[in-house]
């Protein structure tokens, strides 16, 4: 069976579960929610059918499940979010149908990827703005304390889910020329292999940066993501275990410095050591209900739609804004806590289920990243990856409190333009990395005389 | 490079592992201490979503029903109490910030219906709301408001209280329990600190948390514990001098006065302390220690109530600890105690001695639940009398209820009598203290004697020169009556 239709095949479970998952939510909330909802389900599946009809036609040779496990993991939102608010899964849909327009500009346009390469210093310059944007007065937004959102007017973006790809370009075009430099002149110290001090400069930078990163923005969690793709990239380009224990070592020992300087930061940590405790700083609560309701769960969960989530009369606060901004028992079902939301209904099961699809994104990516020919591609798939499964990984862990809570989105599957229509150009760049590493020989004689 | 990304892809492995190991953690194994945790309000909010199901009493009367208010998705249900104050005490309260207590604590999965799993389980897959199931309860209104309206008035000293519990000795159904001082249910939400604080402790259940020195109740204890071991006769006779040496200090009679020799049958009509002294130092602790646990002494009585609201009865040390031994057997055989060890029981608890003799022997469980149906009305489950304890042979029965027959007839209750019906029983009166003579008073006994259909313990806590037979007795035999009606 060819690759495509491969794919094709796999995108058959993903429309059983989006329906099945649908119809659940609709038959226990028959009573709010109209049946024409039903109908955004269908629609969701026709948009992820035409984007296999354009990889085929793109990228014939390209990876077959990354694209159907990305529609699982949107479809498993889309069912979530239907469940917390019947708009948000509306909204949310017609974001996915963006971020699939710009998936299918890129694997249009970028024939040749590359072409980045070349403007490696733009793009790095244009991830580092973007990073800064939300300090701007004037369109620059907080939440909780961190700075990760601008605000312009109808449209709110975080500019950190695009600063991440630019970020990771750079490093993989960097690194991929630097790499011998880096290995070949390094040195024992202590036991230690370090690189060689000239080249170490730019290290020095690229965790300087990092460090900015978390007193400009505030986010220790999208610090880590950050400091952690370079470190992903770093690692694969040198394969020196050394480099990255000395710049994991240098992240702990500025983000405890960090931690002690910046209140909301030192706070988040406090949080996440005891949540329980007496004086825990304000925002404890989200981090325990965030507990709660994965108590509540269990091994099966309470069922779709069938949780604990808006407050209802008297115990509700007095609200400005709609549910789910406010009057929810669990705060952000929709955004930071939707994994909560997902182990309140579907269990450790559903939980865990969720979790083996990122697993199984990341084997995709990973394997791409081995099968690539040229080193850019490999450093650049590998850095992707990485950074996408980062970013799962610190939000997922504050969720269940491995590491401190911070403000990321969980990829695909939380409420937000930013990260859908991001994550979608990531996967794009994935695919195009695919395509030309799995074309078969003689087809990719062909592409190189191109 | 393809080895490092081979390596970076375990390392990925192994952090979503970690997030799997966590997840795990609270979902399974902390869940049930996260569940507890005081802010964890869930499991109250969502009870407040259904509407809980109603108490009535087996005569048909109201004592908590749940009224909505809101509508739509902010529906909640609030608990009301229509008889207010009479039932208080045992029924309790619920609300969502104090939390529950007494029977709507130990019947709470049935209110909120999660005694029937399956069954809410298909009701959900046709879209029903939940709802919890209604509780009929053993309790009698009218019997409840005359044993209510009693010790309200037999208590004479502020701050003290009163409790009187009637259970049916075949089905061991509680039909009535008072607690004196109680308190509105109604006001719990409002009031609930100033309840908690008031030195007349209303939130207290008198008849399972309080224990009071039974006096010469606990002769009735002591008579089984010689007849049915072997050891005595009802014709038994002692010489019942006035005072005697019991463990090496003076017993009196209540009169003062030697009652000479005597047997059984005389020594409780009279209720004389030194007989009964004696026959305890012949049987020794452990013979008495058997047969009161063989009554349900030295743990909680079997009932389906809060574990923190009832108390064990039993021989007390200084320290508040259950002795077996070690102490004064004679006293306690007579309902009091030294040093050593004080005898102390709960009304509940005296209640069921009276049962026991009641039943021919066989001490039956104590219940409050009559009857539960569920939302569609199916009754789902039946008061099903089981029997707690075989206490004495049915012999021993006859003839401690022939003995407590004759303490109504011509002894210390003989002022007592139930209309239309004939009564067994036994007075006690515990000094409390002697320089301003206030008394512990008791009355237990059951009606009709020869087939006995309820068993009842009244008391009144320290009450200014009274005794059981004018104090509490009356009380216990109107109830008596009321409920033989």
């Amino acid at each position: 069976m060819s690759a495509r239709n491969r794919e094709l095949l796999a995108l058959i479970p993903v429309a059983a579960l989006v329906t099945a998952g649908f119809t659940a939510v609709f038959i226990v909330q028959s009573s709010e929610i109209g049946d024409l909802s039903l109908i955004y389900g269908a629609y969701f599946l026709a948009v992820c059918v035409a984007t296999h009809m354009l990889i085929r036609l793109r990228l014939p040779y390209a990876d077959p499940y990354l694209f159907p496990l990305v529609a699982l993991l949107a479809a498993f939102g889309l069912v979530i979010l239907f469940r917390i608010d019947e708009s948000l899964a509306v909204k949310q849909a017609t974001l996915f149908v963006v971020g699939l327009g710009l998936f299918a500009a890129t694997i249009t346009f970028l024939r040749d990827y590359e072409v980045l390469e070349r403007y490696r210093y733009i793009i790095a310059s244009v991830g580092i703005g973007l990073l800064i944007l939300p300090r701007v007065p004037g369109i620059g937004e907080q939440v909780n304390g961190a700075y990760l959102g601008i605000d312009l007017g109808p449209l709110s973006f975080q500019p950190a889910e695009v600063a991440k790809i630019c970020v990771v370009i750079f490093l993989a075009s960097y690194l991929n020329e630097k790499r011998e430099v880096l290995v070949i002149g390094a040195r024992k110290v202590l036991g230690l292999i370090l690189p060689p001090l000239k080249h170490f400069g730019p290290l020095l930078v690229v965790w300087g940066a990092a460090m900015l990163m978390l007193i400009v923005i505030r986010d220790l969690g999208s610090s880590l993501m950050f400091f952690g793709a370079f470190l992903a990239v770093l690692y694969v380009a040198t394969s020196r275990p050394s480099f990255v224990l000395i710049g994991m070592g240098m992240f702990v020992v500025g983000a405890w410095v960090m931690s002690q300087a910046i209140p909301h930061v030192g706070d988040r940590v406090d949080i996440w050591l005891d949540p329980f405790a007496r004086n825990a700083p304000d925002g404890a609560g989200q981090v325990t209900q965030a507990l709660y309701a994965q108590a509540d769960g269990g091994l099966f969960g309470r069922g779709l739609g069938s949780s604990l989530l808006e407050l209802p009369g008297p115990f509700a606060p007095d609200c400005s804004v709609a549910f789910p901004e406010c009057g929810s028992l669990l705060p952000a079902p929709h955004t930071d806590f939707i994994y909560a939301v997902i182990v309140n209904e579907l269990g450790l099961f559903g939980a865990v289920a969720v979790v083996i699809t990122y697993i199984l994104i990341a084997e995709r990516g990973f394997k791409t990243a081995v099968l690539a020919q040229d080193g850019f591609g490999k450093l650049l798939a590998a850095g992707l990856t990485a950074v996408l499964a980062l970013q799962a990984f610190v939000i997922l862990g504050g969720v269940v409190r491995v590491i401190p809570l911070t403000g990321v989105t969980l990829p695909f599957v939380s409420y937000g333009g930013s990260s859908v229509v991001a994550n979608m150009v990531l996967i794009a760049l994935l695919l195009t990395i695919s395509d030309r590493a799995r074309r078969p020989r003689s087809a990719a004689g062909y592409g190189a005389l191109r | 490079m393809n080895g490092s990304i081979v390596r970076l892809y375990v390392l990925v492995l192994a952090l979503f592992a970690t997030v799997v190991g966590f997840t795990s953690y609270w979902t399974i194994f902390d869940a049930e201490e996260l569940e507890e945790k005081q802010d964890n309000r869930r499991s109250l909010i969502e009870a407040q979503k259904i509407p809980r199901g109603t108490i009535t009493t087996v005569d048909g009367t109201e004592v908590a029903i749940s009224v909505p208010t809101g509508s739509g998705n902010q529906r909640i249900f609030v608990r009301e109490y229509p008889q207010g104050e009479l039932f208080g005490h045992p029924v309790g309260y619920s609300f969502v910030e104090q939390g529950n207590s007494e029977i709507e604590l130990s019947e709470n999965d049935v209110l909120v219906g999660r005694d029937n799993e399956f069954v809410s389980i298909i009701e959900q897959l046709e879209g029903q709301v939940d709802e919890g199931s209604d509780l009929t309860v053993t309790l009698d209104a009218e019997a409840q408001q005359i044993a209510e309206d009693g010790i309200e008035n037999a208590i004479s000293v502020p701050e003290t209280g009163g409790a009187l519990v009637a259970i049916e000795p075949d089905t061991g159904a509680v039909r009535a329990m008072v607690s004196e001082p109680g308190y509105d249910p109604n006001l719990v939400p409002d009031q609930f600190d100033q309840l908690r604080e008031d030195a007349e402790t209303p939130l207290l259940n008198r008849p399972t948390q309080s224990t009071y020195p039974p006096g010469s109740t606990m002769k009735v204890v002591t008579a089984t514990a010689a007849l049915d071991s072997g050891e005595f006769e009802t014709s038994t006779v002692l010489n019942a001098d006035s005072p005697i040496d019991i463990s090496g200090v003076p017993l009196q009679n209540a009169d003062g006065q030697p009652a000479g020799e005597i047997d059984m049958t005389a020594a409780l009509t009279n209720s004389v302390n030194t007989y009964w002294a004696q026959v305890g130092e012949q049987l020794g602790p452990e013979t008495m220690v058997q047969y009161m646990e063989r009554f349900g002494f030295f743990r909680d009585p079997p009932l389906d109530f809060p574990n923190d609201q009832m108390a064990p009865s039993g021989v007390y040390n200084s320290d508040g600890a259950l002795v077996r031994e070690g102490f004064d057997v004679g006293r306690v055989a007579i309902g009091q105690g030294g040093e050593e060890g004080q005898l102390l029981a709960t009304p509940i608890q005296m209640a069921q001695v009276a049962a026991a003799v009641a039943n021919g022997g066989d001490l039956m469980e104590p219940t409050f639940v009559q009857q539960i149906n569920d939302p569609e009305g199916r009754t789902t489950q039946e008061l099903d009398p089981d029997v707690q304890s075989t206490v004495m042979s049915d012999d021993t029965a006859s003839e401690v209820a022939e003995m407590m027959t004759n303490v109504a007839e011509e002894g210390t209750a003989a002022g007592l009598s139930v209309a239309g019906s004939t009564l067994a029983g036994k007075t006690g009166t515990a000094e409390i203290d002697i320089d301003t003579s206030l008394n512990q008073a008791w009355f237990i006994g059951f009606a009709p004697a020869d087939d006995p259909e309820i068993a009842v313990a009244a008391t009144a806590e320290r009450c200014t020169g009274c005794f059981g037979g004018d104090t509490a007795g009356p009380i216990a035999t109107d109830v008596m009556a009321s409920l033989l009606d």
